[in-house]
């Protein structure tokens, strides 16, 4: 069997919901040996959150706990009792990476810091997860995903049309806020990795969710930073437009590319007018090329749109929902969902990765059942006996 | 200060020859950069980097190629190497560089650096562990690989666009965010392939689908559609469960509060403080009460925050333990104090435009920096080619008349 690129890399995640797992998942997609924390009893809050299929709550068929957790294996610890805290300290001996999302000063406070847990293992990776990270006045600010994604840097509002009534900025879809700050954490995790080439010594990596946000509106943040009273942007020709049965985006900005639309609009007289022919021009006169581009577009589907202007040479694509996405032939072609089989949940096609590394592949798998790896971990790579195993089970510490 | 493990750059001595524009490309470059990584940009004045000469939302909009702003905040402490890669003069210093590096990033459609001879095939030849990464709208494998895009049409066809506003309105293809996104994702790939250099001593090619990227970051709405045979669907700032949850109006124009109740505590913290009889109705009782209420609850929310600002609002409901943040605008981030203590902006000198305010790395970790503004273009070519390469002067010279270097 082919390994993934992560093969050999061990890793032990104290993580919940959606930021600190998908980080982890990444890592563990592409082979790294994951080890996921869970709370005895409960288990991470992505199991009781939902999706259920029928509604039905079912801690081992939670659609959000099935996707964040897919290669790992899971264990129950309560790392905040004594012995938990132990047992931590000698898992964490063992591995190359810790992703722990605690409230920031926690884990020091069981004696668990980035200072302590690396004296026996000067190697270690530590990635903290948390909404404002481990410093500042707003570090013990109380968030949810909604009032992160709010104070990130929002900046979504180009290409939506001009709106008939005052109402807030909405949020991303889904957790978009979350996967952000897990995506930046995988980053800064493997850069951490990589970085004990030199010395083997590991380091300390301190992520605040506002400010991986922020730096995904880096280039919008910058620009108002050094220029407070900036010209707005000029509305652009083309953006989001409707088709008979739904939207579709479409860009056509250089030139080359404004002509090839101009060719899959079928050349109209309009556009052979002198002002059309420059970028400039047509920035001038967007509010009368629009009229003919809606006439145009309403006739139409969103697929007729997509391939003709791509064929072109357009950039273009149509506003698909998860049915159509998961229906598309590219994305099929390419085999980017992927069919596991849990064994509560039953089999689902699954997205896989953004990315296929020609010699080494992804290797998810179906996410652990709570506890499902106890005996494999505590028994056959900690060495605890059955007996041991037992009382410590008595005690809830597993 | 706490232990932090190691000072040094992490990505210290790893080189990257670099052939991505536009945002997404550059974005993933600038991540491995922060980390120390040695990227050397390679471009044309015979075809600009479209961030030197435009947004994608304004236009042309700059003085010249050297003063961008979207250029200058997405190539920190990258170096530039122009080529005019039509000549096959430089075709033949983008192999002798890319002899004398670990990483080569691209973002040109599939297929257009192998005609040009410098694709995968031939630089392993050159170089047997090289590590490439292409990065394309939807991938370069399958019937539509030739297919192109900008952010908002990867937004698009991802299913996020879909999933961003209000339901009776129309989808938000958020823009520029989603490269940043992409490029993120390429960093991330493109370690994962150097580590595994590390053990194996080979190298590969990584085929990475911009749209694909944010699929994933909402991997679980498909999981949903599969297992629940429903399609999730946008609404705007509201939660499938909690109530309430949203951004509510405050003292002055477009000025928002977000608050999000999601355990019994937080919701009676809020009763507290907003001390309102109709809370206590007896359908207000239940999380899933409040959810099927939660038009008169956000009602009841108004009356009491629209007094306030968002500052006051958000305060004195934290004081009572509920999540409740100021709405900030971009603009206002950059004057946040908890921004300003954590060190999150820099400034940094620019030949051209002078000092800037930019981004520092989005993770506190030993050794990440901005290790300088983004490069003049053509300013490394004397670097890379005298100094990598080690070609003479004349020859530097030779090469410059016969617009090689253009």
């Amino acid at each position: 069997m082919k390994r993934g690129a992560l093969e050999g890399l061990s890793v032990v995640e104290l993580g919940s919901m959606v930021a600190a797992p998908y980080c982890a998942k990444l890592l563990a997609d592409l082979g790294a040996n994951v080890i996921k924390i869970e709370a005895p009893g409960a288990g991470d809050p992505a199991r009781h959150r939902g999706p259920f299929a029928n509604d039905q709550p079912n801690p081992e068929r939670s659609a959000l706990f099935l996707y964040l957790n897919t290669s790992k294996r899971s264990i129950t610890l309560d790392a905040t009792s004594e012995t938990g805290g132990r047992i931590l300290h000698q898992l964490v001996a063992e591995a190359d990476v810790l992703i722990e999302d605690c409230p920031p000063g926690q884990l020091e406070s069981l004696g668990l810091s980035y200072a302590e847990l690396s004296r026996p293992n000067p190697g270690l990776v530590m990635t903290s997860v948390t909404p404002f990270g481990q410093t500042g006045p707003n570090r013990d600010r109380r968030a949810h995903p909604l009032n992160l994604y709010h104070v990130g840097g929002y900046a979504s509002s180009f290409y939506t049309p001009d709106k008939a009534e005052v109402r807030p900025p909405a949020a991303g879809g889904g957790y978009l806020g979350e996967y952000d700050a897990g995506l930046t954490a995988a980053v800064g995790t493997l850069g951490a990795v990589m970085g004990r080439r030199g010395t083997g010594r590991g380091r300390h990596v301190d992520i605040s969710k506002q400010e991986a946000m922020m730096g995904l509106e880096r280039v919008e943040i910058a620009r108002l930073a050094n220029d407070p009273d900036p010209t707005s942007w000029r509305p652009s020709v083309g953006g989001l437009l409707e088709a008979k049965d739904g939207y579709f985006l479409v860009t056509p900005l250089e030139n080359h590319q404004w002509q090839s639309f101009m060719r899959a609009m079928g050349d109209p007289e309009w556009s052979r007018a002198e002002w059309c022919q420059s970028e400039v021009g047509r920035m001038e006169h967007a509010e009368e090329i629009r009229p003919h581009v809606v006439a145009w577009a309403a006739q139409l589907t969103r697929d007729e749109i997509y391939h003709r202007c791509q064929t072109e040479g357009t950039p273009a694509g149509p506003v698909r929902n998860v049915a159509e996405v998961r229906a598309w032939d590219q994305a099929n072609a390419r085999g980017f969902f992927v069919e596991l089989d849990h064994p509560e949940a039953g089999k689902h096609a699954y997205p896989s990765a953004p990315y296929r590394l020609s010699r080494t592949p992804w290797v998810g798998r179906a996410a652990p059942r709570l506890g499902e790896h106890n005996e494999a971990v505590y028994g056959e790579q900690l060495g605890y006996s059955p007996q041991e195993l037992a009382q410590l089970a008595a005690q809830e510490v597993i | 200060m706490p232990e932090h493990g190691s000072q040094e750059a992490p990505l210290a001595g790893i080189r990257v020859t670099d052939f991505t524009w536009a945002w997404a490309g550059p974005h993933g470059t600038l991540l491995l950069a922060m980390l120390g990584a040695e990227v050397i940009k390679i471009e044309s004045r015979t075809r600009l980097d479209h961030s030197r000469v435009r947004s994608i939302m304004a236009g042309a909009m700059n003085s010249g190629p050297d003063a961008s702003t979207i250029f200058n905040d997405l190539n920190l402490g990258k170096r530039s190497l122009t080529l005019n890669l039509r000549r096959e003069e430089a075709r033949e210093i983008v192999r002798s560089l890319v002899s004398k590096s670990d990483v080569v990033v691209q973002n040109m459609r599939p297929g257009v650096l192998d005609r040009l001879g410098i694709g995968y095939e031939e630089l392993r030849r050159i170089k047997p562990d090289i590590i490439m990464l292409s990065s394309s709208a939807v991938g370069a494998s399958g019937p539509e690989k030739f297919y192109g895009g900008y952010a908002p049409t990867f937004a698009s066809l991802s299913g996020i666009a879909d999933l961003t506003g209000y339901p009776d309105q129309p989808p938000i293809p958020l823009s520029g965010s989603v490269d940043l996104r992409v490029g993120s994702a390429s960093a991330f790939a493109v370690m994962a392939a150097l580590y595994e250099r590390d053990r194996s001593g080979e190298g590969q090619h990584i085929d990475l689908s911009s749209t694909e990227v944010m699929s994933c970051m909402m991997g679980d709405a498909f999981l949903e559609y599969e297992m629940c045979e429903r399609i999730p669907e946008r609404r705007g700032n509201e939660d499938e469960l909690m109530a309430p949850h949203g951004c509510y109006h405050c003292a002055g124009e477009e000025q928002w509060v977000s608050i999000a109740v999601g355990s019994e505590a937080e919701w009676t913290a809020l009763r507290s403080v907003l001390a309102d009889p109709e809370l206590a109705d007896e359908a207000f009782a239940t999380p899933q009460g409040r959810k099927c209420e939660r038009e008169r609850l956000d009602a009841i929310l108004v009356r009491w925050t629209c007094s306030r600002t968002p500052a006051e609002a958000a305060e004195t409901l934290q004081r009572a333990g509920v999540a409740a943040l100021p709405v900030l605008t971009t603009a206002s981030l950059s004057q946040d104090e908890h921004v300003q203590q954590r060190g999150v902006l820099r400034r940094v000198q620019h030949p051209v435009v002078g000092e800037r305010i930019v981004l520092g790395p989005p993770w506190k970790l030993a050794g990440a920096e901005v290790r300088g503004p983004a490069p003049l273009i053509g300013e490394g070519n004397d670097y890379v080619l005298s100094e990598i390469l080690g070609l003479s002067r004349p020859e530097i010279e030779q090469l410059q008349r016969d617009g090689v270097l253009d």
